[in-house]
């Protein structure tokens, strides 16, 4: 257990952290009733996501991928290709949760709750009666 | 050899062939249609008609049933996340170290984009140069998918002019009243705002310009001009922003932003795949002028975020632009 945690904190600081921070989404999404708390632990998951991609593509004393002086070494410079991809996740991110604040609007409208316990109760009265 | 199928007429190939010729639907089978009957049904008595379920089922506290199901899912997700966690971070130390340069992720990909990025792109930053050049069309998909987000937002946001029922009155009158009240004529945030809204747009269109320089570009700079134009409407209200930003503008700029970079990028995919000269100057690395389509693409891009951000803020505010 002790070098299991040492391993950890030595040489994967950064990917354990994002695994905790996915758990900490993971944990809202299915524990909390109220669906802005949801939609919050949904971009707490893709932060999570954000931080491990780059995490893959960072090495150690080697400068940003932004050509300097001339040099075209590919072992001067770190990854560039996680940095695109965490570009195209922050926007599908930013697209995903508008809708779904967007369609928690309509349902607040409709139930006047937020509570996704309480909307179901409503649906299934609704859908009985 | 060949053998004839006795029963052909319930083989798959000749569903197929029925299906194909459209005398076929494979979705009827295994459905059950209840035509309801229109003639003379109406001294057929309902059997759920005279049935009225009692709140008390879907009371937490007297449906035990329910409150042992709630209990019992508490309890799994709670399980199951704790095991996630520790099967994630277990896994996570079999990974190679972190930060090595021999890691399996910087393999000969991102060594032929470091090496011939600048030669091929004329992009001083590499990354700039891939997700605009070599996965120009990446970026393409993720701009459709910030407009296609607005419209969505504005279907389901929409306040129908004619539409009566409560909900929709209710925020129709909430939208009128935000309406009335503004300018709220706070004058801290004005006097705020007059000195750090020029600056924000400066700021955004320098990280649009220099997005093949330095680090930034069409995303970054767009959400910090949209960031500039809600402060100006928080500031100001909607009388004077809508003197220059209306749907109008939202529709024809992301219109033009995003034509244009389907034009540009289908021209330069085509001749790039055909072997033939795009004609295409990449000019000097490193000046403003450089990178051909680059800069262009840049500024597409730049325009369809500033304007869904501005979207979503008053989309969310009041329905309406």
């Amino acid at each position: 257990m002790i070098d299991f945690l040492q391993t950890l904190i030595e040489y994967h600081i950064e990917e354990a952290a994002s695994m905790i921070l996915f758990g900490i989404g993971f944990s809202l999404l299915l524990l909390n009733r109220n669906l802005i708390k949801k939609i919050m632990g949904l971009n707490i998951m893709d932060t999570a996501v954000y931080l491990f991609l780059t995490a893959k593509g960072y090495v150690y004393g080697r400068m940003v991928p932004i050509m300097n002086s001339g040099i075209t070494d590919p072992n001067a410079y770190t990854n560039p290709i996680p940095d695109g991809l965490v570009l195209t996740g922050i926007v599908v991110s930013v697209s995903v949760s508008a809708i779904l604040l967007s369609l928690t609007i309509r349902l607040y409208d409709r139930y006047h709750t937020l509570d996704l316990d309480k909307i179901i109760t409503e649906w299934r009265k609704e859908e009985d009666n | 050899m060949s053998r004839i199928r006795d029963n052909y007429e319930n083989s798959r190939a000749a569903k197929f062939e029925a299906w194909l010729r459209g005398d076929y639907d494979p979705m009827s089978e295994g459905m059950e249609i209840s035509v309801p009957k229109t003639d003379g049904s109406d001294d057929e008595i309902d059997p759920r008609a005279g049935l009225v379920i009692s709140d008390a089922l879907y009371d937490r506290h007297t449906n035990k049933a329910l409150k042992r199901s709630g209990y019992v899912y508490r309890v799994l997700s709670v399980v199951l996340c704790l095991v996630m966690i520790s099967v994630l971070l277990w896994m996570v130390q079999f990974l190679p170290k972190f930060g090595q340069p021999d890691n399996p992720a910087n393999n000969e990909v991102s060594a032929r984009y470091i090496e011939k990025g600048v030669e091929e792109t004329g992009a001083v930053n590499f990354v700039t140069g891939m997700i605009l050049d070599y996965r120009a069309f990446d970026t393409f998909g993720e701009s459709c998918v910030l407009f296609i987000a607005t419209i969505c937002v504005q279907i389901l946001l929409r306040i129908d002019k004619d539409d009566m029922t409560p909900a929709t009155f209710r925020r129709r009158k909430e939208s009128e009243t935000d309406r009335l009240l503004e300018p709220k004529n706070d004058i801290i945030l004005q006097r705020v705002s007059v000195v750090l809204v020029p600056f924000l747009f400066i700021f955004g269109i320098y990280i649009i310009l220099n997005g093949h320089l330095s680090p930034g570009g069409g995303f970054s700079g767009g959400a910090v001009i949209g960031a500039g134009l809600i402060l100006y409407l928080c500031s100001f209200g909607y009388k004077q922003t809508e003197r220059f930003f209306t749907i109008r503008t939202f529709r024809i700029v992301s219109l033009v932003a995003l034509i244009t970079y389907c034009l540009a990028k289908s021209y330069s995919f085509y001749t790039g795949a055909n072997h033939l000269e795009s004609h295409i100057p990449l000019g000097t690395p490193g000046n403003i002028l450089s990178s051909g389509l680059i800069l262009v693409l840049n500024i597409c891009v730049g325009s369809v975020v500033a304007c869904t951000m501005y979207a979503f803020y008053t989309l969310f505010r009041k329905g309406d632009f």
